[in-house]
């Protein structure tokens, strides 16, 4: 192994050595007795409680149904935000009629409605999905509104005078030119949805990830509790991890999405 | 006039002759273009020169269809421009070319069906075809340039409006682009008008010159020298002074500010 290379292994592992040394100092302090297995479990007894749920089966419903809820809400809310910020960025009088509209109720913090939202719809799936729905619905509105703002308008003269109008005019221009701006927007909704999900779970429930963690914490099963949180964080790492590899597929154009920044500048 | 149609074939004349009468524009009370009445033959390559804000570009818009006039008429032959827009490219002063489009894909903008084999053909013309499947961020100016002129061309235009696409580029890019746009004019035969602030650029380049100064006419030369022209030749240095001397006999006028551009927030595409 050349000294280069090992440079690079050192490079690539050292952002792991402060997750593993308290991972360690964690686990030393739960075996040593200093730490309460009320308060914390061992990382072992969290390892050992995802074991047991995997082999029963159970974590994956309940994965199943949380991802589902996630999904739908995102989708739905995902889909009338961009809608409404397609509206409002390309008419005047959809600007005028739906733009303070919008704003008005995106400064009402959606957890909010909880209470509203349990009253029309029960606890039932329909009150989760719309929850996640109306809190990923905002950031996707606001910043496809703001995408198509600010596209060059020499850029859409150029086109206009190259015969592009109508369709193909948004198709070509406004909604690349609007994609930068859409999947920031996107990012921001998938974490939205993840915390929107985890509430509304956490809430009312009586399957998925939030009420796996709610059931345990009334048996005091703190492992299971732990477990249900790292659980929400590696779904939150995968959501981002998709929203960085649809950036890095739409915007392969831009300069700062190359992995190659080579060639003639 | 004779002598330049007898310097071009008869069959490469398929530019747009161009007649302009009584052009008005005004932007709110200012008027920017006064009276312009203007001939141009069909294949005549034609630089307007002008200080800074004499509205020669203002005259580029309005014949690209991008503004309206206040008043008179815009004729391509017997017809309207308008009809001819099809015919009718615009260069801008920057490339403007889609960044998340490849560059073959930027020059076959707009065209339906089967246009990649003629997109790497015009892409052929000015040079570029082996960096067709390549961003346009990772082009310089000057190619950049060179693709939004392949863009151009590939619909054959019969008439090529210029707005100062060379303003940008350094020294040494601009005779080349000079030199290439001249090349292609010559193969095709379009109608060029070329907006520009270089004097010496426009002596070199066109057939006629023609000055606007406070949104007239005031001079309209032939440069009647044989083609390909010796650069720094005392003629064209003669013609250059002539057309110098003519800019600088009025005062400047305070440079106009330029016109405030709407904030992000007011512009709009589409209603």
């Amino acid at each position: 192994m050349s000294n280069n290379a090992s440079q690079r292994l050192v490079h690539r592992l050292a952002p792991w050595a402060l997750p593993i040394l308290l991972l360690a100092i964690w686990q030393l302090s739960v075996s040593a007795g200093w730490l309460s297995t009320r308060i914390l479990p061992a990382p072992s007894a969290v390892i050992e409680a995802g074991v047991n749920l995997v082999s029963s089966g159970e974590i994956w419903t309940h994965l199943a149904i949380s991802g589902w809820r996630a999904g739908m809400g995102f989708a739905i809310g995902g889909g009338i935000g961009l809608a409404l910020g397609f509206i409002t960025g390309l008419s005047k009088w959809g600007e005028r009629l739906l733009d303070s509209s919008v704003q008005m109720i995106r400064n009402v913090p959606h957890l909010a409605l909880i209470p509203l939202v349990i009253l029309w719809f029960g606890i039932d799936e329909t009150a989760k999905v719309f929850l996640v729905a109306l809190g990923t619905l905002f950031p996707i509105y606001l910043n496809t509104y703001h995408g198509i703002r600010n596209i060059d308008p020499a850029l859409v003269e150029m086109s206009r005078s190259y015969g592009l109008s109508g369709f193909s005019l948004f198709w070509h221009v406004i909604l690349p030119g609007a994609m930068p701006s859409i999947l920031v927007g996107v990012r921001f909704a998938l974490g939205f949805m993840w915390l929107t999900l985890i509430v509304a779970e956490t809430i009312s429930a009586s399957s998925g990830i939030g009420y796996l963690a709610m059931n345990a914490r009334e048996f005091l099963q703190t492992d299971v509790v732990v477990l249900a949180i790292v659980l929400y964080a590696v779904l939150g790492k995968l959501a981002d991890l998709a929203a960085r590899g649809l950036e890095r597929i739409c915007l392969r154009w831009h300069p700062a999405y190359q992995v190659n920044k080579g060639g003639a500048a | 006039m004779s002598s330049l149609k007898q310097q071009q074939p008869a069959h490469l004349l398929r530019g747009i002759p161009l007649a302009v009468q009584n052009l008005k524009k005004a932007f709110g009370n200012r008027e920017v273009l006064k009276n312009i009445d203007l001939h141009i033959p069909a294949g005549q390559f034609v630089a307007v020169v002008g200080r800074s804000g004499c509205g020669k570009s203002t005259l580029l818009r309005l014949l690209a269809g991008l503004d309206k006039p206040t008043a008179g008429e815009l004729l391509a032959g017997s017809g309207k421009l308008v009809d001819a827009r099809e015919d009718t490219r615009l260069m801008f002063q920057e490339a403007r070319l889609l960044p998340w489009k490849k560059i073959i894909d930027n020059v076959g903008l707009g065209l339906s069906g089967d246009w990649r084999g003629k997109a790497l053909e015009a892409l052929e013309a000015v040079g570029l075809a082996e960096r067709a499947d390549e961003w346009p961020a990772a082009l310089s100016g000057g190619q950049k340039q060179r693709v939004a002129l392949a863009r151009a061309l590939i619909h054959q235009p019969r008439l090529l409006l210029l707005d100062e696409p060379l303003g940008a580029l350094d020294a040494l890019t601009r005779i080349e682009m000079q030199q290439l746009i001249e090349n292609l004019w010559r193969k095709h035969g379009f109608t060029v008008l070329l907006v520009t602030h270089d004097v010496s650029e426009a002596v070199a380049i066109a057939d006629r010159v023609i000055l606007i100064e406070e949104g007239q006419i005031g001079l309209d030369l032939l440069v009647d020298l044989p083609r390909p022209r010796a650069r720094g030749s005392h003629r064209l240095a003669a013609l250059e002074t002539q057309v110098l001397e003519r800019v600088l006999s009025l005062p400047g006028t305070p440079p106009e500010p330029e016109p405030v551009s709407p904030l992000p927030t007011q512009l709009r595409w589409a209603n």
